[in-house]
């Protein structure tokens, strides 16, 4: 046991979790450094619209980091690699920045820092109301991430109040999928992969109950 | 005698429903061809001699410049004050789904279409109908260039020197009937150029349409050209519709068909999402899509971030298009 959580901490400290933030700030870089060029009239890869190209972008990251950090626990219960779930924390904290950018972005190139006006697309935009309730759903979890919180809150409370990310993921893509024009094959894709990850949960969750009651039976 | 709608052609358009048998439009329209050409002849009706369409069949009536190739073209009193948006963004951010629904889709895959040679069916309440080559419709000695301000109803604009015809000559040329009150417009369709036609964005062929006083109005414009080149594919080579009051979607690229009706046309995105894609969708600040405002416009081109315009009613054109809907509620015929 000892031995095993010294591992734990040395795949923690060393390598994975450094390796696992550089990945996660590359789109953010991407993005940051395609701003900065085009500032500078430089060329760069955003293309005629860049507005768009960056709201699509972080929207795009926020919710596939999302669909990541879901991914983690499936890894580790096939895998049986236990300490891939160090790194699921910051996967989803930086899920929870790029959707924040993702927002910021909207409300000031959009929005002009109004909130007033990014309120009204919130009650009047059906796509905005679900992004919006997705985020308003992130935000506790991102509070409730420090080390302190899960110390305060114990397991299963944090735990529980973690759940969240289940429904909160499902309203990005229902996000996603009522932004688009026409039938499109993007937001069926995040939803497709959603599906399987919660169902891998369902399967997890409900299939014991089924076995323990054919080995009664 | 009285035409309606060439028989045959009805057939073969029914095919399109068919699911399974997402067709080759070329040879449709070279049936349909085949089989006007001989009505024409028979009964003297005095359309521009009617052309074979398809791949192979060539005349020296449907030599249409190539994309891209120079077209001379005289200026007009129709200029927006604004700058024009560079060419590289005119032709590389588009909206062509047939090709996909990226907007960098057109530009990369619209070369597998085949433009030439191009014919146009027309058909329905016409005394005119048939098999037009695009020099029987556009006459390429008389170009004008008119740079308009091309609003999309995805909330940006851009701002676009076309070159063609005013749509109504073209109307007039090809007869419609008393009893006509609407043209609708078809794109060509099929499969094996087109690869975004594979996904049902939405149902295929793509359709279009305009009141028959609204195509006849001075503004409407048939284009083949732009920057003063023969139309990109990406573009809607070898001639699109240009009707700078309404939404972009509203022109029609590519087309293959001309149709004259009494009926409102049911048009692509009209069908697919009603509530949002309306008939006539004139541009109209006050008139919000459901899924966002269209009071401002993102302006597309430059290398730099440009702020967003304030759009304008009937995109600037009111003094030319505004006694169209008079008595009309446009928030209820959006
Ligand atoms: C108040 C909250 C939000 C607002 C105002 C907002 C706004 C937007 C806007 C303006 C777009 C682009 C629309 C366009 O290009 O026409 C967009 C797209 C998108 N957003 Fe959001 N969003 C919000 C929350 C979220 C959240 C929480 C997520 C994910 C966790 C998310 C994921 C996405 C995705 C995946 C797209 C589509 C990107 C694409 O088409 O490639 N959004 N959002």
């Amino acid at each position: 046991m000892a031995i095993h959580s010294r591992t734990l901490r040395i795949f923690g400290k060393h390598w994975m979790k450094p390796l696992t933030l550089i990945a996660l700030l590359l789109p953010g870089a991407w993005i940051f450094g395609n701003w900065a060029l085009m500032l500078a009239y430089l060329p760069h890869e955003m293309g005629f619209n860049p507005v768009e190209y960056t709201h699509r972008f972080l929207g795009d990251t926020a919710i596939r980091v999302l669909l990541v950090t879901l991914l983690v626990t499936p890894v580790r219960d096939i895998t049986g690699w236990a300490p891939i779930i160090l790194i699921r924390r910051r996967i989803g904290m930086a899920a929870f920045f790029y959707a924040a950018l993702h927002i910021l972005a909207y409300l000031w190139l959009d929005k002009m820092w109004s909130l007033a006006a990014l309120w009204e697309d919130v009650l009047l935009r059906q796509y905005i109301t679900f992004g919006m309730a997705s985020f308003a759903l992130l935000i506790p979890l991102a509070l409730t991430s420090t080390n302190t919180a899960i110390r305060k809150l114990g397991r299963q409370t944090w735990q529980r109040i973690h759940y969240l990310i289940y429904p909160l993921a499902i309203l990005a893509v229902l996000h996603h999928y009522f932004m688009v024009k026409g039938f499109q094959i993007e937001p069926l894709v995040h939803g497709g992969i959603l599906a399987v990850l919660l169902l891998w949960r369902v399967v997890k969750w409900v299939g014991p109950v089924f076995t323990k009651k054919s080995a009664t039976a | 005698m009285k035409f309606t709608r060439n028989p045959r052609y009805q057939d073969l358009r029914n095919e399109v429903a068919d699911e399974h048998a997402f067709f080759n439009r070329r040879q449709a329209l070279r049936a349909a061809g085949v089989a006007t050409a001989g009505i024409a002849l028979t009964t003297g009706v005095a359309c521009s001699e009617p052309q074979q369409g398809g791949p192979t069949g060539t005349s020296a009536g449907s030599a249409h410049p190539k994309p891209g190739a120079g077209i001379e073209a005289s200026p007009t009193k129709w200029k927006v004050s604004d700058d024009t948006t560079p060419e590289d963004a005119v032709t590389g951010y588009c909206n062509f789904y047939e090709f996909g629904t990226q907007k960098t889709d057109p530009p990369r895959y619209a070369d597998a279409m085949t433009v030439s040679p191009w014919s146009i069916a027309v058909t329905g309440m016409t005394d005119a109908p048939g098999t037009y080559t695009v020099n029987d419709l556009v006459d390429y000695d008389a170009l004008e260039e008119r740079i308009y301000r091309h609003r999309c109803v995805e909330a940006w604009s851009m701002v676009v020197p076309w070159v063609g015809v005013p749509l109504a000559g073209i109307i007039d040329k090809l007869k419609p009937t008393a009893e006509a009150k609407y043209v609708e417009f078809e794109t060509y369709l099929n499969k094996d150029e087109m690869r975004g036609v594979r996904y049902p964005v939405i149902d295929w062929p793509y359709i279009e349409g305009l009141r028959l006083d609204e195509a006849r109005n001075e503004l409407s414009f048939m284009a083949v050209g732009v920057f003063g080149k023969a139309m990109p594919k990406q573009n809607g080579a070898p001639l699109r519709t240009v009707v700078p009051w309404k939404y972009g979607f509203k022109g029609c690229k590519s087309i293959v068909r001309i149709s004259f009706t009494d009926k409102e046309p049911r048009t692509a995105w009209n069908k697919a999402n009603a509530n949002e894609y309306g008939f006539y969708s004139n541009v109209n600040p006050n008139v919000d899509h459901p899924r966002w405002s269209q009071a401002s416009e993102r302006i597309i081109g430059g290398r730099g971030f440009n702020p967003r315009r304030e759009t304008d009613m009937f995109n600037g054109y009111e003094a030319q298009v505004a006694h169209l809907y008079e008595g009309m509620d446009l928030t209820k015929n959006f």
